[in-house]
């Protein structure tokens, strides 16, 4: 199991690598004058060569690919061009209220979605069932920037019930959740649909099995066969399906914050992205990278964890 | 308690598909008396699992019961409240399926699952139901049983799957065994010692087995009273040694010839009954087997016939027949 | 994703599309769709001659007016009327929708087809960076390019190709891969195909099929991408009206002129809702089998 561990780990990390490079060589490739990109075009020659020694762009290439791996690898992300703070630590800053984001949304999705994908297994073709089916299509489809927009004009300027900006202040748990209700909804919508339909397909999979068969002959009741039977057997693709599609979850993170103008690693990068802040991007984007390189890794070993036959044979 | 295990009568059962209702079950009449093994014996299609799985009201939702009833130690299943049934599937009547390698959960162990077929006695402890568990494995004779609870399926062989499952079905102490097809799976030699272990645990258990199979050789091994099953009907039904040496019904007749065990002049053919398994959708107003049948007579083709009295307990649905009413 | 690109599809004959027109009249989400998606199409193709004002027009005395029955969707800041904007914008969303995937489909295609057939280092490579490339999520992706490049539409035609086309090249490289491995393949071989007649004339028929269908079904994502970024300043400039434009300006305008963030919002969840709909519809009537899961 341990080497199972390392072995995936391991291939998330040649992934990430290689990222890295590409995003180093797309740095490279952009025409024109990096320092003139990020300072502007009325930046003097004297702060542009400033800029270009500072950031090591007359070495050879080798050299600033080394540069560059082993900055990362001691956790240095560069600096800030406008606060000149390092970038680890804003993206250390940043990073917490982008997780509890995605937590929020993915639980309340799971909480609702999960179940109601079991139930329209259980109960195909029923009104939930087709009901449930089109909804999901409809919030599937309908970009999570649109839906955050919406909400916001319903509860927060007719209704004048949640508030809109930010994350809450800091000291105050109840005036954090409040700021949560509003982002994490709009985030987590297109995912009650997305949960529930992989949750039915797989559901109606593993109920037409014949190990299902054997524990209803045996007596069981309905509600124990789907929640320790079936549904054991039915998460292992989902949790797969999921740390695939997390990149979207990312995506959707960085709508929502910027909507929301919440603190976040989202957020982060698309100030910096505006203002042409190359280094915040970078480290942002790397981050998140990161993140998403792990949640495959973390998802192949929880399956193997709950799913025996994976065991046996690592 | 006296009176057969299980007593159908006239059942009837349709299946309704987007092409029609195929007609499954027709009037099935047959009984399991108390201690007795009795083997149903078809071709593929005979409607043999859909019987097994009528008994245990385990059918897809779109099987309809036409008519009939189904009596268990007296009360008609049929017209019991699910719940009712659900309590009787695993206690009172327990199944056991063809195939080993899919029937078990394949992510649960062994002990695990034979503990929860065991939830219905709350007042028993873990401890409690995982040494009946136990008890229950060494019975069916699987090696090391303390160690084996704790494996899973997959780390098994069809022919100790197939020992698991017919322990878990034996936990209860049933008084109906439905074995359906258990040896089908499995090459001989595990079909020989399955066999022994069915015949050895009715004895140990004082229970019924119906056993399901489309192997005469493991019938008339084990059983004590065979029901011929052909498209849906019961051609023939009576005791072992009977059908088997005097076999009545054309049909019964062509199977056991066509028995390779029973080979005992050698041609270069191998005896075959012509043609096909008829079309369930339409059943016409004659002998289902008809078709096929070699020494058919014009009023088979038109006339569908009665249940006839061959022998003692002996039936035989067919014009043929010579015999009283049954 | 299970998609088996690699099974014998049947062939569109004119005899398969009437029978798929019958069973989509059956299909009340598929006409939705179907019908969602023609509003689309027609308001795209023909929008200078339907527009009723001039999307670009500024008459600053007409300035946040609700909609009303000379403006439609009222007018904003700047006087403009939202609901010719909003139709003008539907030129530019299907324009950057179509072409794109229609792009990234060729490179995708041809970059799948090499990885399958050619040397095995190859595929590796080619492997590598479409994994890599997957490791971004997309506006993120986006985000980045924009950054180095500088928003445009290019740009923006850009980066959405460069995250479509790893999908495609992959589903072509497996349906290549088991194909070439097949022994109907490997009969024609025998018979002294070349490679390039396996790929043309047997290969390539049964891949194209299938993978038009699913690449219209990135559509609706694509139009979601685009108006994301411009929204966020990172996609098409000003002053076309885009519709993630319309959204933008109409949310920082939300209080006193709602109407337009509503109206921006609009045309979006048409699109995406139809497209999806009618490719649900289509994927499941033309063949069930690739169905992913969502």
């Amino acid at each position: 199991m341990l080497f199972y561990a390392v072995q995936r780990i391991g291939l998330s990390i040649l992934i990430l690598i290689t990222s890295m490079v590409m995003l180093f060589t797309a740095l490279k490739l952009i025409p024109g004058d990096p320092a003139t990109i990020m300072l502007g075009s009325r930046a003097s020659a004297q702060m542009r060569t400033r800029i270009t020694e500072q950031l090591g762009l007359n070495d050879p290439i080798i050299v600033q690919l080394g540069t560059f791996f082993g900055r990362i690898l001691q956790g240095n992300l560069g600096t800030d061009m406008w606060s000149q703070r390092p970038v680890s630590q804003i993206v250390i800053e940043n990073l917490p209220y982008t997780l509890v984001l995605i937590g929020v949304g993915l639980g309340w999705a799971a909480l609702i979605g999960i179940p109601l994908g079991c139930y329209s297994a259980i109960r195909r073709n029923s009104f939930i069932d087709k009901f449930t089916g089109v909804i999901s299509v409809g919030t599937i489809s309908i970009p999570s920037f649109v839906v955050a927009i919406y909400i916001i004009l319903l509860f927060a300027i007719t209704l004048g019930w949640l508030p809109i900006i930010g994350a809450g202040d800091p000291g105050d748990r109840g005036d954090q959740m409040l700021h949560l209700i509003m982002p994490g909804f709009a985030l987590g919508l297109g995912w009650v649909g997305y949960l529930s339909r992989i949750v039915r397909a797989s559901m109606l999979e593993v109920m037409g099995e014949n190990h299902i068969r054997t524990a209803r002959a045996f007596g069981l009741p309905e509600f124990q066969i789907v929640k320790s039977y079936a549904l054991r057997i039915a998460i292992l693709p989902t949790i797969t399906l999921l740390a695939i599609a997390i990149g979207g979850l990312l995506s959707s993170a960085v709508f929502v914050e910027a909507i929301f103008a919440r603190p976040g690693i989202g957020k982060l990068i698309v100030d910096a992205a505006n203002m042409r802040n190359f280094p915040v991007v970078q480290g942002g984007v790397l981050t998140t990278v990161a993140l998403f390189a792990l949640t495959m890794p973390i998802a192949d070993l929880l399956v193997a964890w709950l799913d025996p036959r994976v065991r046996a044979t690592l | 308690m006296t009176g057969d295990v299980l007593d159908i009568r006239g059942l009837s059962l349709r299946f309704d598909t987007q092409q029609g209702a195929v007609h499954a079950l027709r009037n099935i009449d047959m009984t399991v008396p108390r201690g007795e093994i009795v083997g149903v014996v078809g071709e593929s299609g005979s409607g043999k699992s859909t019987l097994a799985l009528a008994v245990m009201r385990l059918l897809p939702g779109n099987a309809v019961i036409a008519s009939g009833t189904i009596a268990f130690c007296g009360s008609d299943l049929l017209k019991l409240p699910e719940d009712e049934m659900r309590a009787i599937r695993g206690t009172r009547i327990s199944m056991v399926f063809q195939d080993p390698m899919t029937s078990l959960n394949p992510v649960r162990s062994i002990g695990w699952q034979m503990a929860d077929i065991q939830y219905r006695d709350r007042a028993a402890s873990a401890a409690q139901k995982r040494a009946k568990s136990l008890e229950a494995l060494q019975g069916v004779g699987i090696p090391d049983a303390a160690s084996q609870l704790d494996r899973f399926p997959f780390q098994f062989s069809g022919g100790m799957r197939q020992r698991i499952a017919i322990a878990m079905s034996l936990l209860q102490k049933p008084e109906l065994l439905i074995a359906d097809e258990v040896t089908t799976a499995l090459d001989v030699t595990l079909e020989a010692q399955i066999l022994h272990l069915l015949r050895e645990l009715r004895k140990n258990i004082n229970g019924s087995i119906l056993f399901i199979s489309h192997n005469l050789g493991a019938i008339a091994e084990i059983c004590d009273r065979v029901v011929v099953l052909y498209a849906g009907e019961v051609v023939e039904s009576g005791p072992v040694g009977e059908i088997f040496n005097r076999p009545r019904h054309p049909y019964t007749k062509a199977l056991i010839a066509c028995d390779p065990a029973r080979i005992e002049t050698v041609t270069r053919e191998l005896p075959v009954i012509a043609g096909d398994v008829p079309n369930l959708h339409r059943i016409p107003e004659a002998c289902i087997f008809a078709p096929r049948c070699p020494v058919a007579i014009d009023r088979c083709h038109t006339e569908r016939p009665a249940d006839v009295m061959a022998g003692p307990s002996h039936r035989a649905r067919c014009h043929l027949v010579a015999g009283g009413p049954a | 994703m299970s998609v088996q690109l690699s099974d014998p599809h049947p062939a569109l004959t004119p005899a398969r599309l009437s029978l798929l027109w019958r069973r989509l009249k059956g299909d009340p989400m598929g006409l939705i769709g179907l019908i969602l998606v023609l509003i689309v199409v027609f308001c795209g193709l023909f929008s200078p001659w339907i527009t009723p004002f001039d999307p670009f027009k500024i008459i600053v005395p007409d300035r946040f007016q609700a909609p009303s029955l000379t403006h439609l969707m009222g007018t904003d800041n700047l006087g403009r009327d939202v609901f010719s904007r909003v139709i003008a914008g539907s030129r530019i969303a299907l324009f950057v929708g179509v072409s794109t995937i229609a792009i990234a489909l060729a490179i995708g295609l041809s970059l799948g087809l090499l990885a399958g057939y050619g040397p095995r280092w190859l595929d590796n490579l080619l492997l590598l960076i479409f994994d890599s490339i997957y490791s971004f999520p997309t506006v993120i992706l986006g985000l980045t390019v924009v950054t180095l490049l500088g928003a445009s539409v290019a740009t923006l035609m850009f980066v959405v190709i460069v995250i479509q086309t790893p999908a495609y090249a992959r589903l072509t490289r497996t349906a290549a891969l088991s194909l070439k491995n097949s022994e109907y393949i490997q009969a024609i071989e025998s018979l002294g195909a070349s490679n390039f007649r396996i790929i043309a004339v047997h290969i390539l028929p049964n891949v194209v099929g299938p993978l038009l269908i699913i690449a219209s079904m990135d559509i609706p994502s694509v139009v979601a991408l685009e108006a994301g970024l411009t929204y966020l300043g990172m996609g098409i400039p000003p002053p076309a009206p885009s519709w993630g434009r319309i959204l933008q300006e109409g949310f920082g305008l939300i209080r006193v002129a709602p109407w337009i963030v509503v109206s921006g919002g609009i045309p979006l969840i048409i699109t995406t809702l139809g497209f999806t709909f009618l490719g649900e519809s289509l994927r499941d009537h033309l063949d069930p089998r690739l169905r992913r899961v969502v």
